[in-house]
């Protein structure tokens, strides 16, 4: 290791013409030279760059959810379950790029009691967790249902007579603010929720990858996930409820219908007959939750879901049609994926050399399968369902902000802090109630304009990969599991780093679906490319989320720019048996439609053979 | 005459009969019973080497020359190797011994429908004559032996391989009778190896039990058993059959038998097979296959040699020439991988505690 060295974060780059960057984002995130103890505090931990989540700078509203699970994860870890050598996960911004590093206890003598705690706490969470389960599934489902009913009012000229003949005593101005701050506090909420599961399902898991680590030194963290991996996760509904759909029409005779693909044109001709209603009936019923799957990874507000755009799932649906007109079988290969499973599951067990190794796998195998689903559902309920909802409330807030010319378009919103929107909610119905001019469009498209070109430069700019000081053990789990920091994974940022530098043929990324082919590119950066592929291509996307399902029907392998080996991709790879890279960090830029190109998902290698084919 | 007394073929040969036919033969007639692809042999018993040595009256000649010698003496000891070496190579095999071995050897010439069957000869040592597995690997191994009095004159050789000045040494140091010390001589065809070389049923560098790896080079396998090429290695997984680790390494030499002189040669390797993959896929496969059989059958990590035949085109032709119990993993300690708790909250917090090494 001690040829990786990272750089002081106080001493990281800085981009000429973003000076001021700073206020677009919470005070608290900056790294700062400015106190000797927060100084020397933030020089002695690790901080590295959060790319799992967020391939691009973050958008002055966007960290939200950064904030939010700041707060979660680590009251969770260290204030709730007591989790003995780890506290919370510190967060920090450099040029829009969040920095993140794990908190250990380092009081050796306050482990032991913290341990007391953890196995009371954590163990009955583990002991009930079906049970806690369902009650978190009905809060959750609370949440969304006080999301989708919030109504976000807009201020009218006139009161209406309501407010004066009911009595009311309230206006519309005030319960706009209101209804901002719910809205805020939804989400705050749903983020609560997120993690009441997630550290002690991780925790669970890392521990059974490390017994098997230990059983067996060669084992791919792949096959691990697939031994521990369910069958029946969300992940897969939203595209099984497209190949009903597609299923349905050919059985109503409406698939002629179905097959135009363009939503206004297929919509209106259902609509035309009785069969036709039937589908729209059934449409309609898989719309609710399921087509809420964000095309993206939902962290961004331009991740925007199936029900924002019903030409994403519609055209999708027509290549299921187009293989179920031919007699082919566009199901899930669920038996061969179970048969995998118990394979290899009872392949590795028996290869244990004694009894107290098969009872120690038994009981962890059994506790990471109880888990596991938590940890792959979770997702749908909050990154997609509840985001995608989210997203859209808040354009209609940005819409009241566009009508009184605070804003020149709806996406100039998200260049705003949540709080400085509460700010210019505030300038705005003041404003509205005195019937002045507010001061928001004298200041706010200025600043906007401003912050785009920063954000332009941010995005020209690379992120180190970490900052500050190595630490000697990791305990936090999710620093485990989900960014994978461990001495392999350093690593592997140098050798990503060498080869990026080195040799111009090579691309490198995490190993997420075992297999070797060649073949042709198809560079898709939005789920609404995916037309374009023809059988056999090799798909080249940032990321791949449920919405991306039918992509991986014409497919061979899959590579990503960004995603860990329980991304989407290195799942649905896995399961239907075609090689996947994923977490090249930049393979769409690198590589090009058409190129010829070689595949190794065990290694986690591409090798471009043919500049065009 | 008894003739399964002096002469045993591998079929006939398990695991009860070391003190009569050895380690190897033993081991190859187990291969058999499991149905492992062995080419055929046979072994020379040490019934066989007892009688040589009586009707050359080398018994008592030979004890009578060693004692009293110290193991540490050198020069004594090389000087005894000398001799006895010598005597026991210029003996002769009586006739009723030499039919015996003369007509098992035709028998395997018919059996592979050639006259004069080039056979391997290699010592096939007793128990208690293996101190380690290396030391097994240091007695003399002779290819390509062709016809009768060239395997007896082998024979002969393997038979003195017990009295070379390690040998003599090494049991004088370790108080062991030189009277009780037999070897049993494996009379095995040939194959001409297209390629070989060795295999692990566990990954020797890390102890994965999950893995065989395959060490091969072009010719005969003596190239990777002495260490004298880096052989390409391939990591295969047991449980899903796949291919997970291939390197292929710059190989410089092999053995081969050269078809002039029929001796077995040591020939460099043509530039453009050097860097050449030395087994197909299907042949790497199917050769994790055999380890996995191997290692089920004796229920322990096998250390296997092998080698693919070179008169046929690719059809699955593999041959395991001898296998032995794996022994740097196999003797370490077992400890439980995770000291046995009563739930899994108490795993998962031990786990948590210990953390990760980073740095």
């Amino acid at each position: 290791m001690s040829d990786l060295r990272f750089p002081s974060p106080h001493e990281a780059e800085r981009i000429p013409g973003t000076e001021g960057w700073e206020r677009m984002y919470p005070y608290y995130y900056r790294f700062t030279a400015d106190d000797p103890k927060r100084k020397q505090y933030e020089e002695s931990m690790f901080w590295f760059y959060d790319g799992l989540h967020y391939p691009e700078p973050m958008y002055p509203f966007d960290i939200i959810w950064d904030e939010a699970w700041f707060l979660a994860l680590s009251q969770y870890n260290n204030r709730i379950f007591i989790v003995p050598p780890a506290k919370g996960i510190d967060h920090r911004i450099h040029n829009g790029y969040i920095y993140i590093t794990p908190v250990p206890v380092t009081d050796a003598e306050a482990i032991p009691k913290r341990a007391e705690e953890f196995m009371k706490r954590a163990g009955y969470y583990y002991e009930n967790w079906d049970k806690l389960h369902d009650n978190w599934e009905s809060k959750m489902k609370e949440v969304i249902n006080k999301l989708a009913e919030l109504q976000i009012p807009v201020p009218p000229e006139k009161e209406d007579d309501s407010v004066v003949f009911d009595g009311i005593g309230t206006s519309t101005g005030y319960h706009l603010l209101k209804a901002y701050d719910k809205l805020i506090d939804l989400g705050i909420l749903a983020w609560q929720y997120h993690f009441e599961f997630l550290n002690l399902g991780y925790a669970a898991y890392v521990f059974f990858v490390d017994f098997c680590q230990k059983a067996f030194p060669d084992i791919p963290l792949q096959k691990i996930t697939q031994m521990v991996g369910g069958i029946d996760v969300i992940i897969y509904r939203p595209d099984e409820e497209l190949k009903k759909l597609a299923r349905l029409s050919i059985d109503l005779g409406v698939d002629d219908i179905a097959m135009n693909g363009d939503s206004a044109k297929v919509l209106k001709g259902m609509a035309e007959s009785d069969n036709g209603k039937k589908w729209l009936a059934a449409f309609e019923k898989a719309r609710e939750p399921w087509f809420y799957v964000s095309t993206g990874t939902g962290w961004y507000h331009h991740d925007r879901c199936w029900n924002d755009d019903l030409d994403i799932p519609l055209s999708a649906m027509k290549i299921y049609i187009e293989k179920l007109r031919k007699g082919e079988s566009v199901d899930r290969p669920t038996q061969q994926v179970i048969e995998e499973r118990d394979k290899l599951t009872e392949g590795y067990r028996n290869l244990l050399t004694s009894d107290e190794d098969r009872a120690t796998f038994d009981k962890m195998l059994a506790t990471a399968r109880t888990v596991f689903p938590y940890v792959e559902n979770h997702l749908f309920y909050v990154e997609h369902w509840f985001h995608s909802l989210f997203w859209n409330k808040i354009r209609e807030v940005a819409a009241i902000l566009k009508d009184h010319k605070f804003i020149e378009d709806i996406e100039d919103i998200w260049y705003m802090s949540r709080q400085e929107i509460k700010d210019a909610l505030w300038d705005l119905v003041t404003a509205w109630a005195t019937g002045s001019d507010g001061r928001g469009p004298l200041v706010w498209p200025k600043e906007i304009a401003w912050r785009k070109g920063v954000m332009e430069k941010f995005r020209q700019w690379t992120p180190p990969d970490g900052m500050g000081t190595i630490p000697e053990t990791i305990s936090e789990p999710f620093t485990i599991v989900l960014w994978g920091i461990t001495s392999e994974s350093m690593a592997q940022w140098a050798r990503l780093k060498a080869v990026a530098e080195g040799d111009l043929d090579k691309i490198v990324g995490f190993p997420g679906s075992p297999g070797i082919v060649e073949g042709i590119v198809r560079v898709c950066r939005t789920v609404q490319e995916i037309n374009q592929l023809q059988d056999g291509e090799i798909l080249v996307a940032p990321t791949t989320s449920p919405s991306w399902a039918p992509a991986f029907q014409k497919i061979k392998a899959a590579i990503t720019d960004v995603g860990g080996v329980m991304c989407h991709a290195a799942i649905v790879c896995r399961e239907y048996g075609l090689p996947a890279v994923v977490g090249t960090g930049s393979a769409t830029s690198r590589l090009k439609t058409g190129q010829k190109i070689r595949v190794d998902g065990s290694k986690g290698e591409i090798d471009i053979i043919l500049e065009e084919s | 005459m008894d003739m399964s007394r002096y002469v045993l073929p591998f079929e006939e040969c398990d695991l009860s009969m070391v003190n009569r036919v050895g380690g190897k033969c033993a081991s190859l007639g187990e291969l058999l019973k499991a149905r492992i692809p062995v080419p055929p042999g046979f072994a020379v018993t040490t019934a066989a080497y007892d009688r040589f040595l009586e009707e050359n009256g080398l018994t008592r000649r030979i004890l009578e020359r060693i004692s009293g010698i110290d193991a540490e003496d050198v020069d004594a000891v090389d000087a005894a190797s000398t001799d006895i070496r010598a005597w026991i190579e210029a003996g002769t095999i009586s006739e009723p011994l030499e039919d015996m071995i003369a007509e098992n050897y035709r028998l395997l010439s018919r059996r592979a429908r050639m006259p004069g069957i080039p056979v391997a000869v290699r010592s096939s040592a007793t128990a208690e004559d293996l101190p380690d597995a290396s030391f097994a690997g240091q007695q003399d191994t002779f290819l390509w032996v062709r016809g009768v009095d060239d395997l007896l004159a082998r024979c002969k050789q393997c038979w003195s391989s017990l009295f070379t000045p390690r040998a003599i040494a090494y049991r004088g140091r370790m108080g062991f009778d030189h009277a009780q010390v037999k070897l049993s001589v494996a009379v095995q065809k040939m194959v001409r190896s297209f390629t070989a070389g060795v295999m692990f049923t566990i990954n020797p560098a890390t102890g994965d039990p999950a893995t065989v790896v395959i060490d091969s080079n072009w010719g005969y396998g003596e190239s990777v058993v002495s260490g004298e090429v880096t052989p390409d290695q391939f990591h295969v997984n047991k449980i899903t059959m796949e291919v997970t680790k291939k390197t292929v390494s710059d190989k410089a030499i092999y053995y081969t038998t050269d078809p002039e002189t029929d001796q077995v040669m040591k020939l460099e390797v043509d530039p453009e097979r050097r860097e050449a993959q030395s087994l197909l896929e299907p042949e790497i496969t199917g050769l994790a296959e055999l380890a996995k059989r191997i290692e089920k059958h004796y229920g322990k990590p096998m250390d296997i040699e092998w080698a693919t035949e070179k008169s046929l085109p690719y059809k699955g032709e593999i041959y395991i020439l001898q296998s032995r119990p794996e022994t740097v993993w196999s003797q370490k300690k077992r400890e439980p991988i995770e000291q046995p708790k009563s739930s899994a909250v108490e795993y998962i917090m031990a786990g948590l505690i210990k953390g990760k090494k980073v740095g």
